[in-house]
């Protein structure tokens, strides 16, 4: 089953400032009682966004119109703790496709790449500017170009390049689904298990 | 032939494929599901037309959104209830073995496989829930995956996975009073920080983790995803040995001296080499607690909360964050706040071994009165070994009582929530803001600081009670 495909995306960003944001705080444990994998996106940062009574949280960033786009900007180390793939699904739901951060947690990475969502790894310095552009003008567009593994701000002409595995670069430009290859793999794998000796 | 690590071995000789410029397919040995993160995995399989390849491998339990009292009854909450029986419904559907609520072996799912006897050395096991890391202390590879890799293990019993870093860390020399290897770990996390493991697999080793019982090193490894690490793990030796003979799915025979043979081979070989290399002096280690929202936020019970400039100036806006959350202050000390609740239980240390600490400090005092205390055992077996032992009248006789297992208060899907703004002293393994229920403060810390406070009502250094 092809997952969703991803070349170059160009769109404003949600900035979040925030280090080490876990996967409790992306979607706390109790709205992980559903069966299928849609709705996560209302709850995405519920104890951030909306207060006791559910009321919206003025001071939070999904909350104030300036900001919008389907490019999440967030601190160091993101996605830490529980390897809840109910957290990528949250991100992918609320419409985010790219998180660019200085640093992901590992069953975070892979949880996003395998729901077509694309982690971006930059430099701490990069970061930085990026923050402050967006701090400037709400309505900065950055562009991030998989092909070329280039994230940049057209407007300002700063870029970077950014690491992904090779075979994952290929499942997300193709939409290739791992399982499918797994597939593949059959005959393989059951030589293994008439080969092994322990 | 080159020297190799421990996790070299295990990982080469599970290796079915290597994608070029890309991730090995790996074979897995034992699969673990639960009720929250396999449902999708079900569906996914279902919408392919898809059946498990090799059902005989994977083992589920009913242990995350689960009540801890009136286990007999139906699930009040019916979500979770639903969760439950849809796991009923996966298994059955598909042959796998489920100890469900109500099954003498039920419980979390990181403290049945090892006390069944299924954790075995050399093993790779895999499950949805970042604490899998547990059974790397019987010197497997074990970590935990998300939804679309649990899918694809019960589709092809393969993962794919990039080879992790190697790191090795030492911990040399004896603990001091009171010292257990919750502190050794939450020590490590405080040094290292929350994401100083990442993109590494950990090799725990030294004379510290040679002469730590086979629970204690189950609680050191559970807690290596706390510093980002993909897993951590550590030799098998007689102590390991010694504790897998005689369960329920243990080799006898012939077939035990076969796998013990094998057993030994699994160390890392003189001159292997690691990407990372640490050492600790166990001495320098003191009874641990957390202060604020990351397990790397731990100090030594008896010492200060850090000071605004002892913080790195590009951090200390994230830091005061969590101070305020916490409602703690830079600087301040931890001995005699006031605490609200305890937890005893999770993965991390729910075991007869943290049942049995927690009693022996507890016994002969009563149970402070501003503390609501959960005591939760992390299975049926270990609930019943509790009963025989007469720990459960230990802890009556204190003004505690035994709930029934699940993973309770540690993630708090259940109702076992603390409320906001309370603190609560707990064994478990995260302290992130509303981990335990929205707005719950968390301090995490060993069963024996968690007794201490229970008993004073006050955060009190454990060693003082000893």
């Amino acid at each position: 089953m092809p997952i969703e495909k991803f070349d170059i995306l160009e769109s404003t960003c949600v900035p979040l400032p925030i280090e080490n944001v876990d996967t409790d705080q992306i979607i706390p444990a109790r709205f992980l009682k559903a069966t299928n994998r849609e709705g996560f996106g209302d709850n995405l940062f519920r104890d951030w966004r909306y207060d006791k009574q559910g009321k919206p949280n003025p001071d939070f960033v999904l909350n104030n119109p300036e900001y919008s786009g389907k490019i999440l900007v967030a601190g160091k180390n993101f996605g830490s703790g529980s390897s809840r793939e109910h957290a990528a699904w949250a991100i992918h739901d609320y419409g985010f496709k790219v998180v660019i951060s200085s640093f992901f947690a590992d069953i975070f990475k892979n949880n996003a790449l395998n729901n077509g969502i694309l982690p971006v790894q930059v430099s701490e310095e990069f970061l930085e500017k990026l923050f402050e552009a967006i701090d400037k003008d709400a309505n900065t567009v950055v562009k991030v170009d998989l092909p070329a593994q280039e994230v940049s701000v057209p407007a300002s002409g700063i870029s970077e390049k950014f690491d992904i595995n090779p075979y994952k670069k290929e499942c997300l430009i193709n939409g290739y689904d791992d399982i499918d290859f797994l597939l593949s793999m059959k005959d393989k794998i059951e030589e293994y298990e008439r080969n092994r000796t322990f | 032939m080159k020297p190799k690590t421990l996790f070299d071995k295990i990982w080469d000789s599970h290796v079915v494929h290597s994608v070029e410029n890309g991730p090995d397919v790996l074979y897995i040995d034992q699969h673990m599901i639960h009720e929250v993160t396999s449902p999708q995995a079900f569906e996914g399989l279902r919408k392919r037309g898809l059946k498990v390849f090799r059902p005989e491998r994977t083992l589920a339990t009913a242990d995350h959104n689960i009540p801890t009292k009136d286990q007999d009854k139906p699930i009040r909450d019916e979500l979770s209830r639903l969760q439950v029986q849809k796991l009923e419904e996966n298994c059955k559907e598909n042959n796998i073995t489920l100890y469900g609520l109500g099954h003498p072996y039920n419980g979390i799912v990181h403290v049945i496989g090892p006390e069944l006897g299924i954790t075995k050395p050399g093993m790779t096991i895999v499950c949805g829930d970042s604490h899998t890391s547990t059974h790397g202390a019987f010197g497997s590879i074990a970590f935990g995956i998300g939804t679309s890799e649990v899918e694809m293990v019960l589709a092809s019993q393969c993962i794919l996975q990039p080879k992790p870093k190697k790191m090795r860390i030492n911990i040399d020399g004896d603990l001091g009073k009171g010292v257990t290897s919750k502190d050794i770990i939450l020590y490590i996390i405080s040094k290292i920080s929350a994401s100083g493991g990442t993109g590494y697999f950990i090799e725990f080793a030294g004379s510290a983790i040679r002469n730590l019982s086979m629970e204690a090193r189950m609680t050191i490894c559970n807690m290596s995803i706390e510093m980002g690490a993909r897993g951590g793990l550590i030799a098998p030796d007689e102590t390991t040995f010694e504790y897998v003979k005689g369960r329920e799915f243990t080799p006898e025979g012939e077939e035990w001296d076969k796998a013990v043979e094998y057993w030994k081979t699994l160390k890392t070989d003189e001159g292997a080499e690691f990407d990372k290399e640490l050492n600790y002096d166990a001495a320098d280690i003191k009874p641990m607690i957390t202060y604020g929202t990351n397990p790397g936020m731990g100090i030594g019970i008896t010492e200060k909360i850090p000071a605004l400039d002892e913080i790195d100036e590009n951090a200390r806006k994230t830091y005061q964050k969590a101070l305020d959350y916490m409602g703690f202050k830079p600087g301040e000390s931890m001995l005699g706040k006031p605490v609200d609740y305890v937890f005893l239980g999770s993965c991390t240390n729910g075991r007869i071994e943290d049942l049995r600490a927690f009693a022996s400090l507890v016994k002969g005092r009563k149970k402070a009165d501003n503390i609501t205390a959960w005591i939760v055992p992390g299975s049926r077996q270990v609930e019943k070994q509790a009963r025989e032992e007469g720990l459960v009248e230990i802890l009556e006789e204190a003004g505690f009582e035994l709930r029934q297992p699940g993973c309770s208060a540690c993630l708090a899907m259940n109702d076992d929530k603390i409320p906001a703004g309370k603190y609560s002293v707990s064994t478990s393994n995260r302290n992130f803001e509303g981990r335990q229920g929205p707005g719950s403060r968390t301090l995490l810390a060993s069963p024996l600081t968690a007794a201490a406070a229970a008993v004073t009502g006050v955060i009190t250094n454990p060693a003082d009670l000893l």
